[in-house]
């Protein structure tokens, strides 16, 4: 029974360290919650709102920066994709059916093997098959709408003109757009988020100030900003933030366009709440 | 004779157990699919009619989290998890020890030295009682999933309904095959009836791996499914589902992780029973029963790495995405972990190896090298160990300029782990080439230039590792830097396999100058033995979280999904824990099987108890 003892709290330490390792050597990442369908309101859509949720598709549910992203190189980055998408139709290993530049973006989602750039090939296909699955399909799932908003995204990031369409109808997530084609669209209710504390944590704005129990340190600590700012300079300070620059921090680091994310009563509730933080 | 009884009455009674959960489970597969199909939401496809070969198959359900039955405040998934991780504990258990029996067995007959048929015996009758509760465990998760995740049951079994019913079957041979192997091991001694016996070992571990690929086969599907369309149709041919593209890889990786892991778990029992013995003779035996064991599940660790690796190129083969979920993403961190428990097996088995030099006092002639091969297995795991991204705050990010840290960051990379791990295999090699050597003189006229050869291999095979490791690692683009590992491993795999044949040789017949003296190792040795089975049972508890983690909020890839309460990946700390408290409850029944054999050689005498029998 000693032996028993012995070899038990032995194997209880060893687990006890590997468990205490896990949870307090390493840090703890929550990974994100399994995505949900982009709820897009077509009919009040703007084209800017599009854009910004075509930018939230690529960093989020189309999981595009675990390869088109400068770690790794596993895939090519895609900034410039929409300037050169006409150069990839005119070449000769060029093997879809787009004509356009915006067909194109289109079809290297979904059928990514139609051009595959030199170098990021399938291992042995000498650069004939993509290893980029269809983003349509599989376990991304995106829907013609969402896509589309991909695109948009892509062709503003590259500053071209944006091409793209918005999609007639109503909601178009890859239920509803199903429900679309057959005439039985149904148009989702915005989000409007009442709380000030959901808005930082959604905008990540503790990713750079200090504010609501988060501590970044690239802007300026907002935990009083009340005290010495009024809701004017507030309101311009997120809409604009150029505007006015805090001593001791750099310009162009703030994204301009909150004005475009943000619903006009998400806005005032934010302005309300840092003018409270006294 | 007693316990005999007990155990063939228990046997009797799981297979029974056994058979009612298969009985109860496979009628039931059929109705269970179109009360699913009435239940639950169907999918566009079949709306539309687009079912693959026009055949009956419904397409995967699409379920609400309410669609998820519930049992009181029971946390579905965590009693899925545990249910399924310590079958596979003991499942690799059971499944392992039948090779390596049947190989010592077959070692016995062939050198007809009766210790290693001793050995033999006592490994497989440690299995015996794990046997039964790996039944009791398959039967727990059978009903476990069926209680909380029904239609994911009835999906799987709608597929696989063939090959569940052949593994039943299957259960049922190998179950029989075994009691057979060994309630007649002392029956089936000498001539004939020894290879009737090694045959019914052949059988019982053609049975076992049988049974472990089709298991294999449900698990992959989940993760590479094959053989249904996007919706989930299934098109009627098993055998392509069967034959997905992760079988394979995994069928390999777990053969090879069950030898090592077997091979951990008897060399616990024999540190066990070491710690326990009364008398010399007992901690000599025990003593080289765990060097056997140690020997047979370092043996097995050494291709591990590289069974991983294949396993791991073809997860990125059949999806980038999942690919880089599994070693860019949210997992990433997982790997500094598993270092960690790579880590300690081999500095474990590596100790364990130098207590063991005190067997001989011909050891002296070697001591003075531990040091050095310590600090390299050390150095190597702290490179294995060492991240390539930190998460910082964004002073540390600052004031370090980026993400990687100047001189540390380029070790985080793949190439640097790759050959931190083949210099860490090649040295645990060295551990056991002095280790052979300690007792021993070569008398072969060769001697010296044998050993510079060997020396000569070492050094180059060392060089080149180091120059692909850098030269690929940092000087060339993404694609080569992964490819070098291919080299490295061949490298490696042949200084160990030229240097075994070249010692084998210059050994043999060999002058024996220092005997090996079985039991004088120190008690320490014996948890060292503990620690390589506590640090293996946890890392496999880690590796199938991520196994079936990388799958994230889908039952099956990209055609099942997963939306149940439950569908988040848990962070790694919850993991650990989940994987901690699997690992008390299997290192409890694990010592509690250990006991029970201790038990079941003990007797007591008592007088005036039974009654006079008469003549």
């Amino acid at each position: 029974m000693r032996n028993f003892i012995k070899v038990m709290a032995f194997s209880l330490l060893t687990i006890a360290a590997f468990a205490g390792y896990s949870n307090f050597g390493i840090p703890l990442i929550n990974p994100a919650p399994p995505p949900e369908e982009e709820q897009l309101d077509l009919e009040t859509m703007t084209m800017d709102r599009f854009v910004a949720i075509g930018e939230r598709i690529f960093n989020g549910k189309g999981t595009c920066t675990l390869c088109h992203s400068a770690v790794g190189g596993r895939a090519p980055l895609l900034d410039t994709v929409a300037t050169i998408a006409n150069e990839r139709l005119a070449d000769e290993r060029y093997e879809g059916e787009a004509d356009t530049g915006e067909a194109y973006l289109f079809e290297s989602m979904v059928d990514p093997s139609a051009y595959v750039v030199a170098g990021f090939g399938k291992t042995g296909t000498n650069d004939t098959k993509s290893p980029m699955p269809d983003i349509a399909g599989g376990s991304i799932g995106m829907s013609d709408a969402e896509i589309k908003a991909v695109i948009a995204y892509l062709q503003n990031l590259a500053g071209t003109e944006v091409t793209v369409e918005i999609p007639a109808g109503g909601g178009a997530d890859a239920s509803e757009e199903s429900e679309s084609k057959g005439g039985q669209a149904a148009a989702a209710e915005p989000v409007i988020l009442a709380d000030p504390e959901a808005l930082i944590s959604k905008h990540a704005c503790g990713a750079c100030h200090k504010v609501a129990d988060q501590s970044g340190a690239l802007g300026p600590d907002l935990t009083r900003v009340g005290a010495g700012r009024d809701e004017t300079y507030l309101r311009r300070a997120i809409l604009d933030p150029n505007a006015d620059i805090a001593e001791g921090f750099q310009p162009n680091l703030m994204p301009g366009n909150y004005g475009e994310q943000l619903y006009a009563k998400e806005l005032e509730v934010l302005v309300a709440y840092l003018a409270g933080l006294k | 004779m007693t316990v005999n009884k007990t155990q063939r009455v228990r046997a009797i009674l799981l297979l029974a157990l056994f058979a009612w959960v298969v009985a109860a489970v496979l009628p039931g597969v059929d109705a269970g699919a179109a009360q699913a199909a009435e239940t639950v939401a169907v999918t566009e496809a079949s709306e539309t009619g687009a079912t693959a070969g026009d055949n009956n198959f419904q397409p995967a359900p699409q379920l609400s989290a309410a669609d998820y039955p519930r049992l009181g405040s029971v946390n579905s998934r965590v009693a899925v998890w545990l249910a399924a991780q310590l079958h596979l504990w003991f499942a690799a258990f059971v499944l392992a020890v039948p090779i390596f029996v049947f190989i010592i067995e077959a070692i016995g007959m062939r050198t007809r030295d009766r210790r290693y048929d001793e050995l033999a015996y006592e490994f497989i009758k440690v299995s015996i009682v794990a046997y039964s509760l790996t039944a009791i465990l398959g039967g727990l998760l059978a009903i476990s999933l069926l209680l909380f995740y029904p239609q994911l049951f009835t999906y799987l079994a709608t597929i696989f309904k063939g090959s569940m019913f052949s593994y039943a079957l299957l259960f049922f041979v190998e179950s029989a095959v075994l009691y057979l192997y060994y309630y007649g091991w002392h029956w089936l001694q000498g001539g004939f009836k020894k290879w009737v016996h090694l045959t019914l070992g052949l059988i019982l571990n053609a049975a076992g791996t049988t049974l472990m690929f089709l298991a294999n086969a449900w698990t992959t599907f989940m993760m590479s499914p094959a053989g249904v369309d996007a919706a989930g149709v299934f098109s009627g041919d098993e055998w392509a589902a069967i034959h997905n593209f992760l079988w394979n890889p995994i069928n390999i990786h777990r053969l090879v992780a069950n030898v090592a892991f077997g091979g951990s778990i008897v060399g616990a029992y024999a540190a066990f029973k070491f710690l326990s013995a009364s008398t010399r003779e007992q901690r000599a035996h025990y003593d080289w029963m765990g060097y056997t064991a140690n020997f047979i599940a370092v043996s097995a660790l050494l291709p591990l790495p590289f069974a991983g690796y294949y396993l791991t190129a073809e997860i990125y083969a059949y999806s980038q995405q999942m690919g880089i979920t599994l070693m860019g993403g949210i997992f990433a961190w997982l790997f500094i972990i598993q270092a960690v428990l790579i880590g300690a097996l081999f500095l474990s088995a590596n100790y364990y190896l130098w207590c063991g030099m005190g067997r001989s006092d011909g050891a002296v002639r070697y001591n003075k090298y531990v040091k050095y091969i310590a600090i390299v297995i050390i150095g190597a795991f702290l490179v294995w160990f060492t991240p390539h991204t930190l998460v910082l705050t964004n002073e540390e990010l600052k004031s370090l300029g980026g993400p990687y840290h100047k001189y540390l960051g380029p070790l985080g990379i793949m190439p640097a782990k790759n050959t931190a791990v083949n210099l860490m295999i090649l040295f645990t090699a060295v551990s056991f080439l002095i280790y052979r050597r300690t007792n021993k003189i070569a008398t072969v006229a060769w001697v010296r230039s044998g050993n510079a050869v060997m020396m000569a291999l070492f050094t180059a095979g060392i060089l080149n590792i180091l120059f692909l490791g850098i030269y690929h690692g940092y000087f060339t683009n993404t694609v080569y830097k992964v490819a070098a590992s291919i080299p490295q491993v061949l490298t490696t795999l042949t200084i160990i396999v030229v240097s075994s044949v070249i010692d084998a040789f210059m050994y043999r017949g060999a002058k024996e100058v220092a005997p090996l003296h079985w039991g004088r190792i120190p008690e320490r040795a014996q948890y060292a033995l503990f620690l390589l089975a506590v640090a293996f049972t946890w890392l496999m508890g880690l590796m199938g979280y991520i196994r079936s983690g990388i799958r994230q909020h889908w039952h099956v890839t990209g055609v099942f999904r997963d939306n149940s309460v439950d569908a988040f990946t848990p962070t790694l700390g919850y993991a650990a824990n989940i994987v901690s408290m699997g690992t008390i409850l299997f290192m409890i029944l694990v010592i509690f099987v250990f006991w029970l054999s201790q038990v079941s050689t003990r007797k007591t005498e008592v007088s005036g108890y039974w009654g006079q029998q008469t003549a």
